[in-house]
């Protein structure tokens, strides 16, 4: 994997611009404009509907310097499949040239739930793309609803927790091992505890030809209830308890990119989200929630590391 | 009303908006909290530029962090967290009063 060289970032302007309306502390803008560091051929964004694609385009203005589309919530996957093969067919009559890249983005709404379909077959019809998740783990543009990425125990609008029910019952999906079962050349999972991480993963993502899934693990303050200002130690915390494995699929073969050598016990990530206060209430300690967390972690550890071999 | 039907053609392009014209909106309306950077402490890592979600951090054509952009700052306080230096702290707005409104710290980014 090629050396990332901030200083020489510094020199290229951006796809995504400032003046965008993203919350401030928002992990989503951080996580593009890093997995746009990595690309430095001409590009083509489209994006799900989310938070990302709202705040970057609010009519009269748009926050991209690169050509954007925006179809719908659930079809990202199939408007960059268009682009990609209307540019083919271009290209093919000599009308375009070669060398641009293709990015679509979407939030886990757009890419767990509602997006899946069109997503998978892009990756399956093996589209020249790079599929981009900014996985903040809920609908936040709505007002933190679940979603399939909610993980086990997290208190959202659409599963509060309560005098009966302990926030969300059901586990996250692995939406990344379902990327990877496409067969597809690359698949990459990261989150921003490293910003060379995110672009080398991404800058390998858009040099495979065919299709490539990132997913990226990025906080939302409103949702996860945490201080702006603590964005990259949350990251930091989800890579280091392995809550968030960082790993890629290079043709099928799992590689982890990051272990961390003293693995942290699970409660220090969820402590310091206000999400879930309700397993931390003084008298009232959820232990077998939290130890319920913990071994979801440690059986999806497991299962990554035997697939590592 | 006339029958005459017309051809999409003849409508105008409805919902194109300009690349990059978000740089108008000054976003810097929104902060509380505002990134002091100390030139001296600075090591220009870089790190609050990588990470700054609103790619506020101006850097000079040496690729040294030479302030913050207060017209796009939010006032997250990411940078001040990140800063292996100590370089960056978050004074409160309140004593910044008599600085006028989106004033830049540092030299301004072209074409704004």
């Amino acid at each position: 994997m090629s050396a990332v060289n901030l200083r020489e970032l510094t020199r290229r302007d951006n796809p995504l611009c400032e003046g965008h309306r993203m919350c401030p502390g928002c992990g989503a803008p951080t996580a593009l404009r890093q997995a746009f560091m990595g690309i430095e051929s001409p590009v083509v964004v489209t994006g799900a509907t989310g938070c990302m694609e709202v705040s970057t385009t609010v009519y009269p203005y748009s926050a991209w310097r690169v050509p954007f589309m925006h179809v719908a919530f659930e079809n990202a996957g199939a408007a960059i499949s268009g682009v990609e093969a209307a540019h083919r067919a271009l290209r093919r009559r000599g009308m375009f040239r070669d060398g641009i890249k293709f990015v679509a983005f979407g939030g886990d709404g757009g890419t767990y739930d509602i997006g899946l379909q069109s997503l998978s077959g892009a990756l399956e019809r093996g589209h020249d793309i790079t599929y981009i998740c900014y996985n903040n783990q809920g609908y936040m543009n709505t007002g933190a609803q679940r979603s399939g990425a909610t993980p086990r125990s997290a208190s959202a609008t659409t599963s509060p927790a309560g005098a009966k029910l302990p926030g969300k019952l059901q586990k996250q999906k692995n939406l990344t091992e379902i990327a990877a079962a496409h067969g597809i050349p690359y698949v990459a999972q990261t989150t921003l505890h490293n910003p060379t991480d995110v672009i080398a993963k991404v800058k390998r993502a858009v040099e495979t030809p065919g299709a490539a899934f990132v997913n990226i693990l990025v906080p939302c303050p409103l949702f996860w209830k945490i201080d702006p200002a603590d964005q990259t130690r949350i990251c930091r915390l989800a890579a280091d308890s392995r809550f968030w494995p960082v790993y890629e699929v290079i043709c099928g073969e799992y590689k982890l990119s990051y272990e961390p050598k003293k693995p942290l016990p699970i409660e220090e990530f969820l402590r310091p989200q206000g999400r879930y206060a309700h397993l931390f209430r003084a008298y009232a300690e959820r232990a077998d929630l939290i130890k319920e967390a913990q071994s979801d972690v440690d059986s999806d550890w497991e299962r990554l590391k035997s697939r590592c071999g | 009303m006339s029958a005459e039907l017309k051809c999409w053609q003849d409508f105008p392009p409805g919902g194109i908006a300009f690349g990059a014209t978000a740089r108008q909106v000054e976003t810097g309306l929104w902060r509380s909290m505002r990134p002091v950077l100390d030139a001296v402490r600075c090591v220009s890592c870089l790190r609050c530029w990588v990470q700054c979600p609103d790619a506020s951090i101006i850097t000079d054509s040496d690729a040294r962090v030479s302030g913050v952009d207060f017209f796009f700052c939010k006032g997250c306080g990411l940078c001040a967290k990140v800063c292996p230096a100590g370089a960056i702290v978050m004074r409160p707005e309140a004593e910044f009063l008599n600085e006028p409104c989106g004033a830049v710290q540092g030299t301004s980014p072209e074409g704004r």
